[in-house]
């Protein structure tokens, strides 16, 4: 305890928020067509509270694994600032980004593909300690052990190799690897929606017991509503490059304020039947446009139910402002309209 | 009386591996009546898939139907020879995939493929059958549908190639309509239209229709009676109502609580099922989840129960049955599963370890 006390990162603890996102753009250029590119995130701002949950949510393309990507400094910007803890991620290169890097680990949408299928799981879960030089050779190796006990895998199988373990355990060697180097940040990409429902019940139990073990924070990125929901203390939902709306995680449901929210809850089946007998989901027109060139102004007009088309939702951008409950923000020119 | 379209019974259906026997569907008894819709639910490998193309003996080698019988309207289907089983699965059944992109000809226009699927089970005539295109891909709701008729699988997204599949299995007007995960490869706002679209169809049409999925919302949402399935059994069957309001197997209970639900603040710990469903080649002895099972009392280990009644039209194989569980078991059941011990252990060197590679 009185080590941790010693720790660089104390000075800056007092802030609450962990990371913020301003302005962020990330443009892939399209090769041969000069100019044209995808916007696959949009001029987007956030932020994330330390300890908290954040769920970002949306359709495949909307952009969110892009800004884990960034967030995370494994793509570069193509303008904004990411600032974790204080410091402008955005600008590091080398050694510190290196150092800023173990403060912030992924787990993975697929378990199959994110471990080396020629290494042992020891040695899958020792890298990263080896990688920053933590601790003697024995020290990690007894880490290891007591990281998989702490994922509840058997503490024996570090000679074991990934093809030995099924879906729900390779999620937990991820974890397990994810924990090594004491993150105070884990980015979350789709972490169980490869999961049989069963085991994935069993691996977001186990995130939600390690943020309360540990007080971590969560960025988490899925499309399944019902489990981000579940999992987060508040929620950014993302369309096309752009946040639409952020809330805590009962507000967004009970007062949705973007046309585009309502109809995502809207369109979840709930397990009732009696509840599905009564529920009339808001049928979107079409599917989500290409992002190398959205729709003018509010990009969702080409689909709202409630956009004034011609009129300002196609020629003027809605600003993410102020609307609805405490705390709940939503870019839309007639928020909480129906 | 309802009448019965299709009666399983007693259906065994084995893969002969080196490994062993893998006996994926082992002893199913179910029935779909005319204009249903039978939900069938359960995770990977508990033989929902194989129940399905078993029933369409599309059963792929090194499996094969082993004993039971599927009737059809009363005729067998295990026993048809080539040509009646070509007509029956043209003619009287179709099947939708989860991935609609690996179930079209990608260099065939999507009018094409769906005018071939009439015309090889010579239904319709050529004439018909192209003139039918358009009306099949205007009642799935494809927008300008004589157009979209000339394009290639590729131009239609996720969502348009999936209602292209659903006119295509419903080209030559089946009485059932299998749907294996039909919407899980979709985006939600997709998934909801499509879902709107077979309830729809549903009605207008009175196909039958049997969806095999891992989703219970799908389940509550589409479909009046369940069966639920687990290692090559089905381990509970009634009416959705009755099983999503009164499970009475303890796996299907566990899995209605393994989910979220959008509609809900949290409240609770998900239930989660502990360890993995067995190995087929060698399942345990009596109950095949008692392995799993919070609520497992020692007969279980011993004596497989059989489907028992446990209310109006539901059924369920459980000797202990949820409504006999203690409040307090059931809170047991929802306990934390990290050792907190491990986690104690690794704050304190982590400390340490943050220490040095700070400086």
């Amino acid at each position: 305890m009185q080590a941790a006390e010693k720790a660089p990162v104390t000075a800056v603890v007092s802030d609450p928020v962990i990371l913020r996102v301003e302005d962020v753009y990330k443009h892939f250029p399209i090769a041969g067509f000069g100019g044209l590119a995808v916007r696959a995130v949009d001029g987007v701002t956030l932020e994330i509270r330390r300890g908290e949950a954040l769920g970002l949510v949306g359709e495949s393309g909307c952009g969110k694994s892009t800004l884990a990507r960034l967030i995370t400094a494994l793509l570069p910007v193509t303008s904004g600032k990411i600032i974790f803890e204080g410091q402008e991620i955005t600008k590091m290169r080398g050694a510190r980004l290196r150092r800023m890097r173990r403060k912030m680990q992924m787990i993975f949408q697929d378990p199959f593909a994110s471990l080396d299928p020629r290494m042992t799981v020891g040695d899958i879960i020792q890298e990263p300690l080896d990688n920053y030089g933590i601790g003697s050779g024995r020290e990690r190796q007894r880490r290891v052990q007591e990281l998989l006990r702490l994922v509840g895998l058997n503490p024996n199988f570090t000679n074991r190799y990934p093809h030995e373990f099924s879906g729900g355990q390779r999620q937990r060697i991820g974890i397990a690897r994810a924990l090594a180097v004491n993150p105070s940040f884990i980015v979350c990409d789709e972490a169980v929606s490869a999961l049989d429902v069963s085991i994935q019940a069993q691996i977001i139990n186990l995130l939600q017991d390690l943020q309360r073990e540990f007080n971590l924070t969560y960025l988490f990125i899925a499309h399944d509503l019902a489990v981000v929901r579940h999992l987060s203390d508040r929620i950014a939902v993302m369309y096309l490059g752009k946040v639409v709306e952020t809330a805590g995680r009962n507000d967004i449901y009970d007062h949705p304020q973007h046309p585009y929210t309502r109809a995502l809850l809207s369109s979840i089946p709930v397990p009732d039947p009696e509840v599905e007998r009564a529920r009339a989901p808001i049928l979107l027109k079409g599917e989500i446009p290409s992002a190398v060139n959205p729709p003018s102004g509010c990009r969702f007009h080409t689909r709202c139910p409630i956009a004034r088309v011609p009129g300002i939702c196609s020629e003027q951008e809605p600003l993410l402002e102020p609307h609805g409950q405490r705390d709940q923000l939503a870019a839309c020119h007639f928020a909480g309209e129906k | 009386m309802a009448q019965t379209l299709l009666q399983v019974e007693d259906l065994h259906t084995q893969f002969f591996t080196s490994r062993g026997v893998v006996r994926a569907v082992d002893g199913v008894n179910l029935h779909i009546d005319v204009g249903e819709t039978l939900g069938i639910v359960g995770e990977s490998g508990c033989g929902k898939t194989i129940t399905a193309l078993s029933i369409l003996r599309l059963v792929p080698d090194p499996g094969k139907i082993t004993s039971g019988r599927i009737l059809f309207r009363g005729n067998d289907v295990v026993k048809m020879d080539d040509e009646e089983i070509r007509d029956f699965r043209g003619n009287d059944v179709a099947m939708i995939f989860q991935d609609p992109m690996t179930s079209l000809n990608p260099v065939t226009r999507i009018g094409s493929q769906i005018e071939e699927a009439m015309t090889a089970h010579k239904r319709f005539t050529p004439e018909l059958a192209k003139s039918r295109v358009i009306e099949l891909l205007t009642r799935v709701r494809v927008p300008s549908a004589e157009q979209r008729a000339r394009d290639y699988p590729h131009q239609f997204s996720g969502g348009m190639r999936q209602r292209a599949m659903i006119a295509m299995g419903l080209s030559n007007e089946p009485s059932l309509l299998i749907a294996d995960e039909p919407t899980t490869a979709l985006d939600v706002t997709v998934q909801a239209q499509i879902i709107q679209l077979m309830k729809q169809l549903n009605r207008e049409l009175g196909t039958a229709m049997m969806l095999i999925t891992h989703n219970m919302a799908l389940v509550a949402s589409l479909c009046q009676r369940v069966v639920v399935m687990y290692a090559g059994r089905v381990v509970e069957e009634g009416p959705v109502e009755q099983i999503f309001k009164s499970p009475q197997h303890p796996y299907t209970w566990s899995l209605l609580r393994s989910v979220p639900r959008v509609d809900e603040a949290r409240k609770d710990r998900l239930v989660s099922i502990k360890g993995l469903p067995p190995d087929l080649t060698n399942a345990p002895p009596g109950c095949k989840f008692h392995p799993r099972c919070p609520f497992v009392v020692d007969r279980c280990k011993v004596e497989e129960p059989p489907l028992g009644e446990v209310g109006p039209d539901q059924v369920a194989r459980c000797w202990v049955l949820m409504r006999n569980v203690s409040e307090a078991d059931i809170a047991t059941a929802k306990q934390s599963s990290i050792s907190v011990a491990a986690a104690e252990k690794l704050k304190a060197p982590a400390a340490d370890i943050g220490g040095k590679a700070g400086s």
